[in-house]
């Protein structure tokens, strides 16, 4: 269905467009000559100068793995993240713990857990949809490597990275 | 709407949720609802199985017709029967439908029901969905969503159950999960009459198990997998594997046997990962048979062939498809038609096959035949001819009867008067052919989706795909005319066997004018009467049944003794 | 005398193009990025070298090291034609603009030839093929696409630039650009009547049409090397780049330079068209010693530069124009407004007896 666009009706002054194209020359240039005379100042430089210590608690870094008080991988391989994420950043493994495993209970693992960091887009769907909180979005942010292969991370790698979460539910006990 | 005096004799009317349908005598209740579009969920109750009605879960609440003085029934302003509510909730999977019979699907009553079944349901389910394999296709999880309340209100520790449990080769059991529906005895009772399933203990420690001393180890196991409505049958093959909203689900059927059980392919990016039955009231009802299910682990095989090979420098090397099918082209021209013999396969598809019988006209070979296959079969599916598409060849010309002329061509060949020889898709050291015998063959070309011994000793070597990575028709031991559907892709350069066979013919002849599949269909239904009209597009889903499937064309005539001499005679000098 | 002649012109040639022009190409990227960039309130590059001022060093290594890559289908030859092609007239336009009075009573200017706008329009309009055979040679539907709206436009607005010029002929009465330069000197710049003769009512009326021309000449010289608002044939946004998505490296770079150097050109024939050349009140020419004669060439660039200034600006401030506004602005309202120009100063010529 075609909508007919309103247009507004310009009166001749306006119509010229040269009175908006001065106004806009001013108003670049005086942008110009305030950042010239250092009145304006909105960026800082980077490496020397971070905001690491201001950043939010709901800053969305790296994801990671993360594990608990009782040293439990907390990922039980539901691929919940593996579906909801949107590049596909996420493949996972599944495989079984054994029967006489400590966490046999558990049944499942992630064998192999990547996250190619060159598609991750730290969107945070993946902790957003873990059943299990055991993918949490972390405040690293340099994420850098030589090779494509160096900017997958393995599961030792994000295990690495998440390190021990405390105060989160313990789900598997034995009441569950 | 008609009342009672003009409806046909067959059919009852029946208000559902206000509304008066109409349907035939029989019915189940729960059965008239769907049909009306209000579904009602239900755990125990299979419309293939009986009803033992032990889930609660299908509670309605019921009305029957009030009865004047006179034994009729009383008609409401609307001139319809005025319907006296049974003031107690009734299950509908056990009851048939009656005249004047009303039914309330959503009611409050009936909602209060469900949320409290549902309650009582999970009270000692376990809440590992995480782990669990049927997450995403258990109806637990749906009608909880549905019908169920928000949080538990149960306090106390949850009962323990056997986890883990090996009910037989292909299936294991998780007791915890189990919600006692039974639908897995009653299969196994009615269905597989295999009775090793039952229930033991009392109250909240029944658990499911198997007879002492028995396993459920019957070759219908895993159906009971398939009807098991939460994660408590699990397949031990696809156990942990992959996420059912992963898989991609094709429409095709199982080419184990001459039944072709329609089936739905589970697979991710290229990887198959499950086969499950679907159903075909025609065919297979909602079934099939382990072995048939568990074939298709080949697919994904190491030994596949990936690259079409020639023998260069008695050497089978690499090649691209052009080089191939020019070099086999080459090989068979040099020959003629006494001199080549074609093993078909009763495993190819109704296009392959008409491809083939093209190109052993244009050879004018009549050695051509396809290879029987059979095994033990049962009463219930699986068939003694293990060819898919035995009924196809026959209907194509290429045999009367599967397998009659494989040893004269066996003789033929260790008399040497068969000098090159095409297989498809089988194996002819299988045949009582001998290694060395195929070696000393000027031209053995063969077409296979994976590499084996009679690959190793070939002179060209074609890799083909499987069932799941092709589109096709076959004709199953019923004559019913059915569809494979492309779930996944063939690996590496491994092509279609239509295009392959389609290349070599217009290799052979130079022209055949066929570009897609559809069309290899349209030259098949053109030629073939029993075929005629039809399309792949039109087999749908569910196949046609052909009639007059046995009125083939004259197969090809047996060669006598003195054709061996003629062939000899007619052999190019130095071959 | 010829040998000197030769070896003056080498020596001009040579210290105009890798002295002044090609450095003045890079820093004008360079500045580009820094004032875009203060526009926008942040610091633009500032990290190679003080300043960031070796910026430039840093992007010709980086797109020389870069991987050349030749797309698969394209037509080989006009593929590798087109970069040069799109650096090289302006390049060849600077060769009859005067950039200085003398130096060492040598005149500082490379080709002082009787046809020189002419030639400039001559060879300027053939940058315009570059860009039209990278667009089509490059086998791509975006960049043929760029090809296709730069043809057009630049033929759209060559005609206004012609006819804007032509007021200033009509008064100067010669082709040569150092005649108009010195015509300017003796009668005051055409766009600022007051230097000079500035009694003179009649050059206060000629400066209405003479303004006239030299914004009509000044948008048509946007039109004409892509800038914004007028770089249609490169919308990012659109084209992903236009005529120039396909290249890369040092290919790339010379589209990129090329853009720039027509930038240099354009704006040294506007200085010497309208600003009076390397003319500024007070200054003496070279004739009077060497130092005169550089500080007319420091003069020279320094209007050019100042004009550099104002396209980096203009192009930081107004968004693109849409296609058929392009076109109905070049053929509806410019090529009108040029013509009417004509007679406007033709007029004025008859009625005064200038």
């Amino acid at each position: 269905m075609a909508i007919p666009a309103s247009r507004p009706n310009l009166n001749w002054r306006e119509r010229a467009f040269l009175p908006a194209i001065v106004s806009g020359l001013f108003i670049t240039w005086r942008h110009f000559v305030r950042y010239i005379f250092g009145r304006t100042k909105v960026t800082i430089q980077y490496p020397e100068q971070t905001r690491d210590a201001d950043l939010p608690d709901y800053y969305r870094g790296t994801p990671a793995l993360v594990k608990d008080e009782q040293g439990r991988i907390r990922c039980v391989a539901c691929q919940l993240c593996e579906f909801i994420c949107p590049p596909r950043a996420i493949k996972i493994l599944p495989g079984e713990i054994p029967t006489d495993d400590r966490f046999a209970k558990v049944e499942k693992y992630p064998e192999e857990f990547d996250i190619d960091m060159i598609r991750c887009i730290y969107c945070g769907m993946c902790e957003e949809v873990c059943p299990e909180q055991a993918i949490f979005l972390r405040k690293d942010y340099v994420v850098t490597g030589f090779t494509r292969e160096e900017m997958v991370h393995r599961k030792d790698k994000l295990l690495e990275i998440g390190g021990v979460m405390h105060g989160v539910v313990l789900k598997w006990n034995d009441k569950k | 709407m008609p009342n009672e005096t003009t409806s046909p004799p067959q059919s009852v009317n029946v208000q559902i949720d206000g509304v008066w349908h109409q349907f035939p005598k029989g019915t189940r209740v729960i059965e008239a609802c769907e049909q009306a579009g209000k579904y009602v969920p239900r755990y125990c109750y299979h419309k293939k199985l009986s009803s033992p009605g032990n889930c609660r879960m299908c509670l309605i609440e019921m009305g029957m017709p009030k009865m004047g003085p006179d034994r009729k029934p009383e008609l409401g302003g609307d001139g319809k029967p005025t319907i006296n509510w049974m003031p107690r909730p009734q299950i509908c999977c056990a009851q048939d439908v009656s005249e004047g019979m009303g039914v309330r699907t959503t009611s409050p009553l009936v909602e209060e029901c469900r949320r409290g079944v549902m309650e009582f349901l999970l009270i000692n389910h376990p809440l590992d969905c995480p782990i669990c394999d049927q997450a995403g296709e258990c109806r637990l999880q749906e009608f909880s969503v549905e019908y169920g309340n928000q949080g538990s209100r149960f306090l106390e520790n949850k009962v323990k159950k056997p986890k883990n449990v090996e009910l037989g080769p292909r299936v294991t059991l998780d007791d915890e999960r189990c919600i006692l529906c039974s639908r897995c005895i009653r299969f196994c009772q009615e269905i597989a009459h295999d009775d090793v399933l039952g229930f033991i203990d009392r109250g909240s420690h029944t658990v499911l198990t198997a007879h002492p001393g028995k396993r459920l180890e019957n070759n219908y196991s895993l159906n009971t997998v398939d009807i098991c409505p939460v994660g408590a049958l699990t397949s031990t093959d696809f156990r942990f594997k992959m996420r059912v909203w992963f898989l991609k689900e094709t429409k095709s059927f199982c080419t184990s046997c001459a039944t072709g059980c329609n089936t739905l392919i589970g697979s991710r990016e290229d990887v198959i990962h499950r086969q499950t039955p679907r159903e075909n009231n025609d065919v297979n009802s909602s079934w099939m048979c382990d072995y048939g299910r568990l074939k298709f682990k080949y697919v994904d095989s190491d030994r596949r062939l990936l690259e079409p090979r020639v023998l260069q420098n008695d050497k089978l090397t690499a090649t691209d498809w052009k080089r191939a099918i020019a070099n086999v082209a080459l090989q068979l021209k040099h020959f003629g038609g006494w001199n080549i013999a074609i093993i078909a396969s009763g495993r190819m598809t109704n296009e392959e096959m008409w491809l083939t019988s093209r190109i052993a006209k244009s050879l004018g070979t009549q050695w051509i035949d396809i290879v029987p296959h059979r095994g033990p079969g049962d009463d219930i599916l699986l068939s003694e001819d293990r060819n898919p598409n035995t009924n196809g060849a026959k209907l194509l010309g290429l045999t009367s009867e599967p397998g009659a002329m494989i040893p004269k061509m066996v003789e033929a060949i260790k008399s040497g008067s068969l000098r090159a020889l095409v297989v498809l898709c089988e194996n002819p050291l299988e045949l009582g052919l001998t290694a060395d015998e195929l070696r000393n063959l000027p031209a053995f070309i063969t077409m296979s989706i994976s590499q084996n011994e009679s690959t190793d000793l070939s002179t060209a070597v074609l890799p083909s795909s499987a069932f799941a990575e092709k589109r096709g028709s076959m004709i199953n031991g019923d004559g019913r005319l059915q569809r494979l559907n492309r779930a996944v892709r063939p690996p590496g350069n491994a092509r279609d066997d239509w295009e392959i066979l389609r290349d070599l013919l217009q290799a052979l002849t130079d022209s055949n004018g066929v570009y897609t599949i559809d069309d290899v269909f349209r030259q098949m239904s053109e030629a073939i009467p029993q075929l005629a009209g039809l399309s792949l597009t039109k087999v749908g889903d569910l196949g046609l049944q052909l009639v007059n499937i046995d009125e083939s064309p004259a197969p090809p005539r047996a060669p006598k003794e003195d054709d061996i001499e003629l062939a000899e005679a007619k052999r190019p000098p130095g071959r | 005398m010829y040998s000197w002649l030769i070896l003056s012109s080498l020596a001009k040639i040579v210290g105009i193009l890798f002295v002044v022009i090609l450095p003045m190409v890079s820093y004008t990227v360079y500045a580009e990025r820094r004032v875009s960039a203060f526009i926008q309130d942040r610091p633009g590059p500032n990290r190679v070298g003080p300043a960031g001022l070796l910026q430039p060093i840093a992007d010709v290594v980086k797109l020389l090291i870069k991987e050349d890559f030749t797309p698969a289908g394209v037509n080989t030859f006009y593929y590798w034609l087109a970069p040069c092609l799109a650096m090289m007239p302006s390049i060849i336009t600077i060769a009859v603009v005067p950039f200085g009075s003398t130096l060492f009573d040598v005149p500082m200017v490379i080709a002082d030839v009787n046809i020189g706008i002419l030639w400039v329009f001559a060879i300027g309009s053939l940058g315009v093929y570059g860009i039209v055979i990278g667009g089509w040679a490059s086998n791509s539907k975006y960049p043929f696409l760029g090809g296709v709206r730069s043809s057009s436009q630049m033929i759209s607005y060559e005609l206004s630039l012609g006819l804007a010029v032509i007021p200033i002929f009509m008064l100067v009465g010669k082709l040569r650009l150092t005649d108009v330069v010195r015509y300017q000197i003796d009668h005051g710049w055409f766009i600022a009547p007051f230097i000079g003769d500035w009694a003179n009512p009649v050059k206060w009326l000629l400066a209405i049409p003479m303004l006239i021309s030299f914004f009509v000449f000044m948008v048509a010289m946007f039109a004409e090397t892509n800038r914004l608002p007028f770089d249609l044939p490169e919308a990012e946004q659109e084209l992903a780049g236009g005529y120039h998505t396909e290249y890369s490296s040092m290919k790339f770079a010379l589209f990129f330079l090329g853009e720039y150097t027509a930038m240099i050109a354009g704006s040294a024939v506007m200085v010497t068209l309208f600003l009076g050349g390397w003319h500024f009140p007070g200054i003496p020419d070279g004739s009077h010693g060497w130092i005169f004669g550089l500080t007319n060439i420091v003069v020279f660039f320094a209007k050019v530069t100042a004009l550099l200034f104002f396209f980096i600006w203009v192009r930081w401030t107004l968004p693109r124009f849409r296609y058929d506004q392009l076109m109905r602005l070049g053929w509806l309202f410019f090529f009108e407004l040029a013509l009417v120009n004509i007679f406007l100063v033709a007029g004025i010529l008859a009625c005064f007896h200038v």
